[in-house]
Parts: C-alpha cells; structure tokens; sequence
C-alpha cells in the first residue's frame, strides 16, 4: 500500500534511536566498517564520495579500495599523523532506526576517548580481525564496554574474505573468545557474533552468499531491530532537579530530565536530602501537560505542597530511595595528563549536583588487559582503579551498575577546571561511614534482642522518610 | 506498558537539558541567533527548556552587513512576535572600511565580519557561555567537537585538548575570561533538523522555499543578485531560476540549489533523497584543506 509523503513522514519521525561504539584499530578494519554503513545506507554524499576517491588516491591505505578510513580522520592532524586523536560522531537512519556512531581509536593510550565515546552508548561493536582472532586488544574492549555498561556487544570477526570464508576460523574465534569471558568476573548480557568483511561488504548490510553456514542476522539488521526500551531503568524515579521556574508569583515548577523510571500526576513523592513529602500536581511541558513522563525526558514538575527544593536536590517515590551519603566506592578512570594529586580538593560533578570531594584511597588498579586486580599508588593517565571518595554534601546515588545516570559523576581539577576523572559508583562505602557517626549499642541501654527486629523496622522507615540513613548492624 | 522515545523527541530532551543546563551554572549566557532554520530550530528549544516561563538569555545576531535582505526582515519581525530581547552587532570598523564578499574575497570578509565581529560582540558584553547551533553532521572538524566546548582567553579551540564529555554529566567550569560554547543541537542531522521544524511547525525563512529568483552563476555557485551592491557586470547577466537555499548566509557566499520543493512536505522529500551535502552551497569551506577546522581555532562558530 503506497503511503501519502505526510503519513510517511509521521512514520518516518517516530523511529526510535540507537547510539552505538565501534571500538578496533584501523587495521581490524573499523573505519572500513563505518564507510560501508554510511555508504550501503545511502548516507553519504556524491560529493563527500568524490573527495573521498580524490583524497583515497592521493594519501589512502586501502589499494584500489575507496579508503573509508579517511571519512572519519577529520582533523589535520589526524591525517597528517595517520592515526584518529579522539571521538568522532557519525550519523545515519534507515527506515527502521536513527543511527549516532561514536568512533573511537582503539590504542591503548586512548582508553580515554573511548570510555568518552562509549558513555551514552547502548550497543558496541568489537572488531577482530579473522586472520589474528582475540587479541589482547580485543579483551581491553570487552572490559571498557562492559565498565561502561554497555548491554548489547557485537563482535564482529571481520576480513573473513581473507581466511576464505572459513566456518571452523570463525567457529574458533568465537569459543575462544567465550571461553575468555567466562573466566572474567564481568559479564556481556547480550553478545551476537557475526562473520564479516566490511571491505567487500558480507554480512555488513545484507547476508553474504559466500557464507552459507552463518544462519545469523547480517550486522544492519541486527543493528535495526536490537531491542533497546528496555535498557533504561523505568523502575526506580530519579529527577534531579536542574532549575527551578517561578514565572510569577502562582508557578513554582522544577524543570529537569527524568534519570529513570516514571512520574504520573499525583504520585507521592520525596524531595531528597530533605525527605520531605508532597504530590505531583502537575507535568508541564510547553507543549501542554501530561499525564505521565518518563525517562529521559525533559520535563517541568509542580508540586501540591510548598516544600524547599532547589538545583541539586532529588525528586523519587517514597518506596524506592536511592542510597542519600557522602562517601562511595566508584570505579574511576583517569583522564588527565597530570597525575592524581589527592590533597587536592576536586569538584564532583554528579546530575545535577556539584560539591567538593576527596580522593580518600585508591584500593587498587585494573589491568585492562588481563582484568588483573594490582597493587598501586595513586592515578595516571588511562588507569583504571577503585577509589573512595568522600563529599562534602550528602549525594543521592545508585550503583551504576542499575543506574547509568545517577551511578555516573566526573571529577574537576579545582585549578586548571580540567575533567580530570570519570567515575562509576559501585557502593556506598560503609566502613568509612561508620568511622565518622556516632555507633548507638542497644545492649547498652538493656533493649532485649527480641526488639531488634522492631527497631530495625522503624529505623528503615525514618531513613525513608528523611534520608537520614541508620544502618542496624548485628554484633 | 512500553515506554520508548521517538528520535526526535529524544534529541529534543537532549537539547532542553543542556540549555537548562547553561541558565542554571553560567552567569550571562547568550544565545547566537543566525537566522537560519537551525537557530530557529534551536531558538524553539529554548522557548521550549523555560515554558511556561521567559528565556532567561538574549538571542544575538551577529549581522555581517551581507545576510540576504529576507533574512533581515524576517529576524526583526521574529523577534517582536515572539518578545525575544534580540542584541545585533556587527564590526562597525570593517563596515565602515567597506569591507566585502566582492572587494575583499571570501577569507578576509569572513574573518572580518564574522569571526572578529563575534569575538568583539562577546568581548563587549562579557558573555561567559554562547549557543551556537552547529550540528556535527555538518562538517568533519564539527563531528569532533564537544557539546560544551571550551575556549581559552583568546576565544580559540584546542581540538587536542578538550575535556572528556560523558553522559549527560557537562563541565561547566571556566576561570575568568574564558567561555565556553555550547552547541545543543550536536546530535541533530541536517534532516532531523527539517522534521522537526514539520512537526512544530517552526516558522523559517521563506528563501528555504524554492522560488523562481534572479541568479547569476559565479564559479559553480548560483548566487542570488539580492541588491546593486553586486557589480553591475554581474548583475546583468541574473536569470530567473526556480531555486531554493539549503543553508543562509552572507549572499554573496551562499549558493541556491535548483528544486521545486515549495512546500516543507517537499523539502524534506527532497532531503531524503538528494545526494549533495549541504555545505557544498557553501563558499567558505573551500578556501583551504582543513579550512573549517582553521577557522574554528581562531574562534569562528
């Protein structure tokens, strides 16, 4: 059934979005790989083609091939020097999906630009080449992604073409490459593996007739039909407040994108660190009020009750708090060219909230290679380490592994104002906590045991209710 | 129940995040307003981010004396319907020198009119943050460019050094006197760009729209004869052409495109369809390898 140009369009603007890493070196092939999905989806230009064939001739790598490398070397530099110095963001849609490629180097001293790359990413690609299989290479990646939280991974073993199309290499890759991940203490929820070459074109766009054993997807239709609404977190409401909207004296709205889960009008909800309560009155957006929003949509709230509530504070459902403390654990990358200096007093940039911080210990470094916990001092450039920190005001958080916005912060040299550091929050650090409040012992006031189970009960709801966390340790 | 955004729903979250983002942490903030449909696009936002509130910025329009007369027109009648505070500046010494596209060649009048024109405007009214709305799918160097990215004292970029940007967690830290630009439509495409301004219904300047207009062909280029500042030679060689602008500038340096597409239905057939980037109507871009890239160093947008 033909469409009319205006239903097609209105179909058209309702395709969702997928952002995606691509992690490899240009010699997996990785630019090669890009080139072709922009080029087989039609979305490069004749005469972006031309200066490409142009700028393929005169300094290309690639033979008689057009030189796809070259489409994502924007920077002088990067062409002089023949290497790519930092993200790149690519572009393109087909009928089913809106594309945004994040292209990163894959050398080891850029484990920077790729942890910046992969961060809103919710699928990566991991290329190996057919002809090296899994390389120490390969297994940095795998970590990255994975410490990012990237759910879906493709590995695509590419330049099949030079290993013949054979079934048992690409058969060989993939268990050791399985074999690899089930040794490591991380995990990929979702991995497909898929036979390629991106210079001729197999499996990229279409399934390749010279690989008749592969009863997978080729890579853009799997690309085009991953399911991706349920990565984002809609259990758990956390709306950071990011500005406060007083139009005249009858609107008080906060204005803010959703981090997770939904908000209906008239839900119960709690300003944290406060804890006090009130009830959505209403969702304001320029385009009319809603009934419901979700995340990550931006969004102004009203609030029945006239409560205190600013920049930085948090709007959740009573019955689903996040962890309200000063001290965390985090993993944390290094992304300065100065090395730590922990007497300093950083910024933490964490939603919406910035506060001062201290790198209270670093516990020990990842190998990325080897996934080897070690000994260290310190951070430097590329290193990846677990760290505690502490804050000087309270942070409403969870751990990154189930919430990629409100488990996420970065860290800001106080002097030159440089991101000096990523992190990602694995817990709240307890031990350190304790250290500093004060330690009631119920035996001490004659409380029977038979009692603790009350007291508990109670301590839970008045953390609840005010975010002033007891914790109840047994002896 | 399955919660999922369109694609143009989830840039336009984006896009009001991070302009919230600039009223809340920057002290006076600016939005540049060029007049073309991203500005219009972007400029929507911002109406958008602060509803049912007031824009706590001004929109400035750095004007280099060579904008298509349509553009003027429309910028000024804009800004009155829709009560923005509206700041126009130019390089009044260059003006006043008579610098121009025809006299001066493309490079000068550029850096001129438009990049010391801006960097005098910024200076002069002390912004410490200024939206722009480059999108990356526009040109290679842009592709590279952070969404808050930093300028030193002397308004420069440093493509080498820039700041690690992750999820939606920005830096917005500057000591005085540097700046930051801030470009919330990073992530839209030349097409999103067009689909929106459909589905909102954003008015645009009507030059968008194809029309039979006097063109003269200079080098390749099909350039509107849009006063009698263009010399009379050229002048009289003008036809009338059926043709539309995918992208405005100074007219001198903003080549039409040959299309029928007089309805906004049409433009974004045709953009689903065309095989030339749009930067190719544009003059600048090749003056020199890796001219962008030059150009945005020394602090142009």
């Amino acid at each position: 059934m033909a469409l009319s140009i205006e239903e097609f369009l209105a179909q058209d603007e309702r395709k969702d979005l997928l952002r995606l890493l691509t992690a490899g070196s240009v010699d997996d092939g990785k630019s090669t790989l890009i080139g072709r999905l922009l080029f087989d989806s039609k979305r490069l230009y004749e005469d972006q083609l031309q200066t490409l064939e142009r700028d393929s001739k005169r300094v290309g790598n690639a033979g008689d091939h057009i030189d796809y490398a070259l489409l994502c070397d924007g920077l002088k530099a990067e062409r002089e020097q023949g290497i790519t110095i930092d993200v790149a963001y690519r572009y393109f849609s087909t009928n089913r999906r809106k594309f945004i490629i994040a292209d990163t180097p894959g050398h080891e001293q850029y484990t920077r630009n790729m942890i910046t790359g992969g961060s809103t990413a919710n699928l990566a690609i991991i290329l190996v080449d057919a002809r090296q299989g899994v390389v120490t290479q390969t297994c940095r990646h795998s970590y990255l992604v994975s410490l990012l939280g990237i759910r879906h991974v493709v590995l695509a073993v590419n330049k099949m073409d030079l290993v013949g199309f054979d079934k048992s290499r690409f058969d060989a890759i993939v268990a050791d490459y399985k074999g690899w991940l089930a040794q490591q203490e991380f995990t990929i929820e979702d991995l497909q593996c898929i036979p390629l070459s991106a210079l001729e074109g197999d499996n990229v766009v279409t399934k390749s007739a010279n690989t008749p054993w592969y009863e997978g997807q080729s890579l853009m239709d799997y690309l085009e039909t991953v399911p991706i609404n349920q990565d984002i977190n809609m259990q758990s409401l956390r709306f950071p407040v990011q500005y406060v909207l007083r139009p005249n004296l009858d609107f008080r709205g906060f204005a803010g994108k959703l981090s997770s889960g939904v908000v209906k009008r008239g839900d119960e909800v709690m300003a944290l660190p406060s804890g006090k309560r009130s009830k959505i009155k209403s969702i304001v957006t320029y385009d009319g009020e809603l009934d419901e929003a979700f995340a990550p949509q931006s969004i102004t709230l009203t609030l029945e009750d006239e409560i205190d509530l600013s920049r930085g504070d948090m709007l959740v459902h009573p019955s689903d708090c996040p962890t309200v403390g000063h001290h965390l654990r985090a993993m944390m990358v290094w992304m300065d060219e100065q090395p730590m200096d922990s007497s300093k007093p950083f910024y933490l940039k964490h939603t919406t909230n910035t506060t001062r911080a201290h790198v209270t210990a670093v516990r020990y470094r990842v190998d990325i290679n080897t996934g080897e916990k070690l000994p260290t001092e310190g951070m430097r450039l590329n290193e990846i380490s677990e760290v505690s920190i502490s804050a000087a005001s309270p942070l409403m958080f969870d751990r990154y592994a189930d919430n990629r916005q409100t488990g996420a912060f970065i860290l800001i040299d106080p002097v030159t104002n440089f991101t000096s550091a990523v992190g990602m929050i694995l817990a709240e650090d307890e031990a350190r906590r304790l250290g500093e409040h004060t330690v009631v012992r119920l035996s001490e006031y004659g409380i029977e045991a038979e009692h603790y189970h009350i007291i508990e009960k109670f301590c839970k709801e008045f953390t609840r209710r005010t975010g002033i966390a007891i914790e109840c340790l047994k002896e | 129940m399955s919660y999922s955004l369109s694609h143009l729903k989830a840039l336009e979250a984006e896009s009001i995040h991070i302009i919230r983002e600039v009223a809340a942490e920057f002290r006076n903030p600016v939005m540049l307003y060029s007049i073309g449909k991203d500005s219009s696009v972007m400029v929507r936002l911002a109406e958008k981010a602060f509803a049912p509130g007031k824009v706590p910025f001004p929109l400035m329009h750095i004007d280099s004396k060579w904008k298509f007369r349509e553009m003027i027109e429309f910028r000024d009648n804009y800004a009155k319907e829709y009560n923005w505070n509206l700041i126009v500046e130019y390089n009044k010494k260059a003006y006043e020198e008579g610098v121009g596209p025809f006299t001066h060649g493309s490079k000068v009048h550029t850096d001129l009119m438009k990049t010391q024109a801006l960097l005098q405007a910024l200076k002069k009214h002390g912004f410490d943050a200024a939206f722009g709305g480059a999108r990356r799918d526009e040109e290679k160097s842009r592709a590279k460019e952070r969404i808050f990215s930093f300028r030193n004292e002397f308004q420069q970029w440093d493509p080498k050094n820039q700041r690690p940007e992750l999820w939606d967690v920005y830096n917005t830290r500057i000591n005085e006197g540097e700046s930051i630009r801030v470009f919330p439509l990073s992530n839209w495409t030349e097409l999103d760009v067009w689909q929106y301004i459909r589905m909102e219904n954003i008015p645009i300047v009507p030059l968008y729209y194809a029309k039979e207009r006097p063109i003269v062909e200079l080098n390749g280029n099909l350039i509107l004869a849009d006063d009698d500042r263009m010399p009379e030679e050229l002048r009289r060689q003008a036809k009338m052409r059926m043709v539309r602008f995918r992208t405005l500038g100074c007219y001198p340096l903003t080549g039409a495109v040959e299309s029928e597409a007089d309805t906004i239905e049409k433009i974004v057939e045709e953009m689903m369809t065309t095989t030339k980037s749009e930067r190719t109507t544009r003059v600048i871009d090749f003056d020199q390898e890796g001219s962008m890239e030059q150009k945005k160093r020394e602090g142009y947008f």
